[in-house]
């Protein structure tokens, strides 16, 4: 055994495992583009993981045997529990989890990377600060300011983190808390962070911890308030961000540790978390710097204002049972608010329903319907909507001048005209779904109120459009019944 | 009253003002309608047609001694004289350009309407003949050209060899001119248009053509309220005339449509330019009744210049298509007669009150009426709103020079700042921004609803911090211990959960 620990062969060995692993991951992220390819990445990733984990136990057990340290068998007993510990917990967690919490677990799991990226940060200086890994000269500079940010980074994404899953799950107001003069107060904690840094660089020894921890301590609070300052709305490219921020966090922790597998696989998810929240952002019109500066719609003055929208109509559910059964061409447009009535398998029922009657029922999904990325297509996949009805948004816009009944289903400002038609909404600019070209159009709400972007939609008033009020998921039973 | 339809007196013309179809439906409106022997034969319309129709046939005395007396052509001196005092005439008269036709119908003391005087409004469409002629004689002038042209307009790859499509220039995006470009295209060819009013941009591409711009803000003051072309300034002509010159000589057809209501054609294309041209190039200029946009046109001659382009200055191009141009003539005067008679008894009124009916009177009973004052169109734009509308902070677009000494800026910093940093660094550099790359080109395609099994699955592979905690385990100081268990532990449920939530919403996933 210890042979084979101490053999000059293993250090080759456990690099070309290393570079297995990164190509699995890359084959991995590669396959989860197509729904064809996806489960097939899915376990490509998990076959890198795990030959990962096996090549870095071994490298565990190498170190231990050179170094002074305590009995192999005590660190691998050790490291045997927590993995163990955290399987049970994030095996439980999968497999409880709602779909429609989807977000919230995303969350608190990027979190969970950016504590690791903090915990690995510090232990790293503590390593090197005492003992034989002393690094000295430019080595031992390049080597602090690596820590220094992978810590940085790490806390941004822990505490960002945590505030997007309470505000996910509802235990915090989703408005934006906007402190007066944030981006000033943002400049502040980045200056203060790199004055700290110069501290930090040339002290020796434990005193090191003192701007270390200062600057945790910032950087804690600056997570905190970028995210708590980004409204409901913007919570989809929150998500995104914090994946990518979660990437950054574990390729500087590659860097630190020297490991070129942590670093390739942190600035594969951190630039894929990039581009994901850059797409998104260009789905709603947005400048990404401004979504990550400022809440939405909260640094323009929300035009309010009490204007006379028209008469809106109501209509019962067994009406909409009549029209749906009289039509050619429905299609369903989604929003969070499906996701909160938990409606998506009535709306299949109802799918499948009106599929066998001949009627050609479609979905159009915008990009940033929902609380995360795709999670509307997720929730129609749960309730076994086969995917290839489920369109985006630019597939089905040109459809609806021949679409003969749009059901608005907890959508608002994914449908809301004053994006194409006033050029002073809010939201003006954002590509939206063009549902009021159709010939009816049916909107389940709970109330007349706004969307999370605080603006009235004039879809409600147009003459071809009518209301449905009540629980999404009641109302749709309702028509399920009806149509019988 | 009885309305006579004269056989056109103006040598070579085909066209005749009914059709058996139009004079029916002026029978219609009450009207007895005579038409003269012979005088819709050229337009395929022969007396028995016209009997069988129920239209009385007789010779031209009768015709001429009808109350009102309907022509294509504007009535010659003769023709004025044959008229009843107190009769009423129409036709296409260019009552702008002709005091001594309008001197005669005075004298004669009748009332005379000008078809071509129908203002551009809307309502008015249905008896614009401009309209319908122009539009016949764009597509017509096409045709003119194809037929001189000796080669296909369209391009094709053949076994003999690889055919370039023609290209054809049109100058002009009115009526005749948006015709000439379908037809052209319909037909192969590859269509640029050129109007002083950029505001008809659009209309080109909406007929397949590409629009040639001119960055002149000076154009922009070109555009007109009453919806016809104005005569451009010095300074804007002389900024478009190297345009006219370059479009010339790289095309192979130019029709030009270039007028300007009650002026000469201006004059577009020169000599010096057609010296220019390929050989074997064709012009149809259809502004040859004005004067002619281009400087070697001969009104209704078919010119070749020395350097074997042929310049086509036909003004009958319309004619040209008899039988459909009648037609369509023929229809706009029953709209006109529509609104004129508005008891549908035979009895036409005139309503001063009424823009278009004011518009076409040149002469009432003998009075001159002309000009109308004149009528603002709805067809133009809404130039200059008076809204003030808040400027949109213009963006400019970063100097493209400006980037690339950034980006060389930058590449000299990381290059002095690599030369000082130790290799070890470097090494792990390089795999650094080679991952962000491949992670870049591997994620920008990916399927919008796979986008919560792709955050899930990037997630569940950040994880791999968990390498770093197992390695810091095994360290001496406990604290390190400790903290680095509590890294794997949060770093394994992200990993286990990550990778499992990755699974089961993949299973979802399904197709019909």
């Amino acid at each position: 055994m210890s042979d084979f620990l101490t053999s000059e062969r293993l250090p080759g060995l456990i690099q070309a495992a290393y570079i297995l692993a990164a190509i699995l991951f890359i084959l991995a992220l590669g396959g989860l583009s197509k729904h064809e390819t996806a489960r097939r990445g899915n376990t490509f990733g998990m076959a890198g993981m795990g030959l990962a984990l096996v090549a870095t136990l071994v490298l565990a057990a190498r170190n231990s045997e050179y170094g002074d340290q305590r009995p192999l068998a005590v660190t691998l007993v050790l490291i045997a529990v927590a993995m163990a510990v955290g399987a049970v917990i994030g095996a439980w967690r999968a497999r409880t989890v709602e779909m429609t919490g989807m977000p919230e677990l995303v969350a608190i799991l990027h979190s969970f990377v950016g504590l690791a990226a903090v915990l690995v940060g510090f232990n790293s200086y503590l390593e090197t600060s005492h003992g034989e890994g002393h690094l000295d000269g430019s080595l031992g500079t390049i080597h602090d300011v690596e820590v220094f940010l992978g810590v940085f980074i790490g806390a941004v994404t822990f505490t960002g983190s945590i505030v997007a899953y309470l505000k996910l799950s509802a235990m915090m107001k989703s408005t934006p808390l906007a402190l007066p003069g944030r981006h000033l107060l943002y400049l502040a904690i980045l200056v203060a962070s790199a004055l700290l840094l110069a501290w930090f660089v040339p002290v020796e020894g434990d005193l090191g911890l003192v701007p270390l921890i200062a600057m945790t301590a910032l950087a804690l609070l600056l997570g905190f308030h970028l995210v708590a300052a980004i409204g409901g709305g913007d919570m989809p490219v929150v998500v995104s961000m914090l994946n990518s921020y979660s990437g950054w966090a574990a390729a500087a922790a590659g860097f630190m540790l020297s490991n070129d597998l942590l670093i390739i696989v942190g600035s594969l998810v951190g630039s894929s978390g990039a581009i994901l929240s850059y797409i998104m952002c260009k789905a709603m019109n947005r400048s990404f710097v401004s979504v990550i500066a400022g809440g939405f719609g909260s640094d323009g003055a929300v035009t309010g204002e009490a204007r006379d929208y028209g008469e809106h109509r109501e209509v019962q559910p067994d009406e909409v049972a009549e029209l749906l059964a009289d039509a050619k061409s429905v299609v369903i447009t989604p929003g969070y608010g499906m996701a909160v009535a938990q409606a998506q398998y009535p709306v299949a029922e109802m799918t499948r329903k009106l599929r066998e009657k001949g009627v050609e029922v479609r979905f159009g999904i915008h990009p940033v319907a929902g609380r995360l990325p795709g999670h509307m297509n997720v929730l129609l996949a749960e309730a076994k909507v086969p995917y290839d009805i489920v369109l985006e948004m630019d597939e089905i816009n040109a459809d609806f001048p021949e679409t003969d009944v749009v059901l608005v289903i907890g959508a608002n400002d994914t449908v809301n005209p004053a994006a194409l038609e006033e050029p002073g909404s809010p939201i003006a600019g954002m590509p939206v779904l063009e549902v009021w070209h159709a010939k009816d159009v049916i909107v389940f709400k709970r109330s007349m109120a706004t969307g999370y972007a605080g603006v009235q939609n004039p879809l409600f008033f147009k003459d071809n459009s009518r209301m449905l009020f009540g629980d999404a998921k009641d109302r749709v039973e309702d028509i399920v019944r009806a149509l019988g | 009253m009885r309305i006579g339809i004269p056989r056109e007196s103006r040598p070579g013309e085909t066209l005749v003002a009914a059709t058996t179809v139009t004079a029916a439906q002026l029978v219609a409106l009450g009207y007895d309608v005579v038409v003269e022997s012979g005088a819709g034969v050229a337009a395929d319309q022969t007396d028995a047609a016209f009997i069988e129709a129920g239209i009385r046939v007789a010779d031209a005395d009768e015709v001429w001694a009808s109350d009102i007396v309907i022509k294509v052509n504007a009535p010659d001196a003769d023709e004025i004289w044959r008229l009843q005092q107190g009769a009423t005439i129409i036709s296409l008269m260019a009552p702008g350009r002709s005091p001594k036709l309008i001197e005669q119908l005075q004298a004669q003391r009748v009332t005379a309407l000008a078809m071509d005087a129908v203002p551009r409004i809307s309502r008015a469409q249905a008896m614009d003949v401009l309209s319908s002629m122009a539009n016949v004689a764009g597509y017509r002038a096409v045709i003119e050209a194809a037929h001189e042209f000796g080669r296909q307009f369209t391009g094709q790859v053949t076994a003999a060899g690889k055919v370039p499509p023609a290209r054809v220039f049109v100058v002009g995006a009115g009526v005749a001119g948006l015709a000439a470009i379908g037809a052209a295209g319909s037909m192969g060819a590859v269509v640029r248009a050129f109007d002083v009013r950029p505001e008809v941009a659009e209309q080109v591409a909406s007929m397949g053509g590409e629009f040639v711009t001119l960055n002149d803000p000076a154009m922009e003051a070109a555009a007109s309220s009453d919806g016809y072309a104005k005569e451009m300034t010095a300074e804007q002509e002389a900024a478009t005339a190297a345009m006219y010159d370059e479009e010339a000589r790289n095309a192979d057809i130019v029709i030009t449509t270039a007028l300007i209501p009650g002026r000469p054609a201006p004059q577009l294309i020169t000599a010096e330019t057609i010296a220019q041209m390929k050989t074997g190039s064709v012009i149809v200029d259809m502004a040859a009744a004005n004067g002619g946009n281009v400087a070697l046109t001969q009104a209704d001659e078919r010119v070749v210049t020395d350097n074997l382009v042929t310049i086509l200055g036909y003004t009958d191009l319309a004619s040209r298509l008899a039988a459909q141009t009648s037609q369509l003539y023929g229809t706009n005067v029953v709209n006109l007669f529509k609104l004129l008679t508005p008891g549908k008894d035979g009895q036409l009124v005139l309503n001063h009150d009424d823009v278009v009916q004011r518009g076409i009177t040149v002469t009432q009973d003998g009075e001159s009426l002309w000009p109308p004052p004149p009528v603002p169109v709805s067809a133009g734009p809404a130039a200059a709103a008076p809204v003030a509308r808040p400027e949109p902070v213009e963006k400019k677009p970063v100097d493209p020079s400006r980037k690339l000494v950034a980006a060389a800026l930058g590449a000299v910093l990381f290059a002095l700042a690599a030369a000082y940093a130790p290799p070890d660094f470097l090494g792990h550099f390089t795999v650094f921004a080679l991952a962000i790359f491949v992670g870049y080109y591997v994620i920008s395609n990916v399927a919008h609803a796979l986008h919560t099994p792709l955050m899930a699955e990037t997630n569940a592979i950040s994880g791999i911090i968990l390498v770093g905690g197992i390695l810091q385990v095994g360290s001496d100081n406990l604290a390190v211990t400790v903290l680095a268990l509590v890294a794997v532990l949060v770093a394994s449920i992200n990993i286990f959960g990550g990778f499992l939530v990755t699974a089961r919403m993949l299973q979802m996933f399904r197709k019909d």
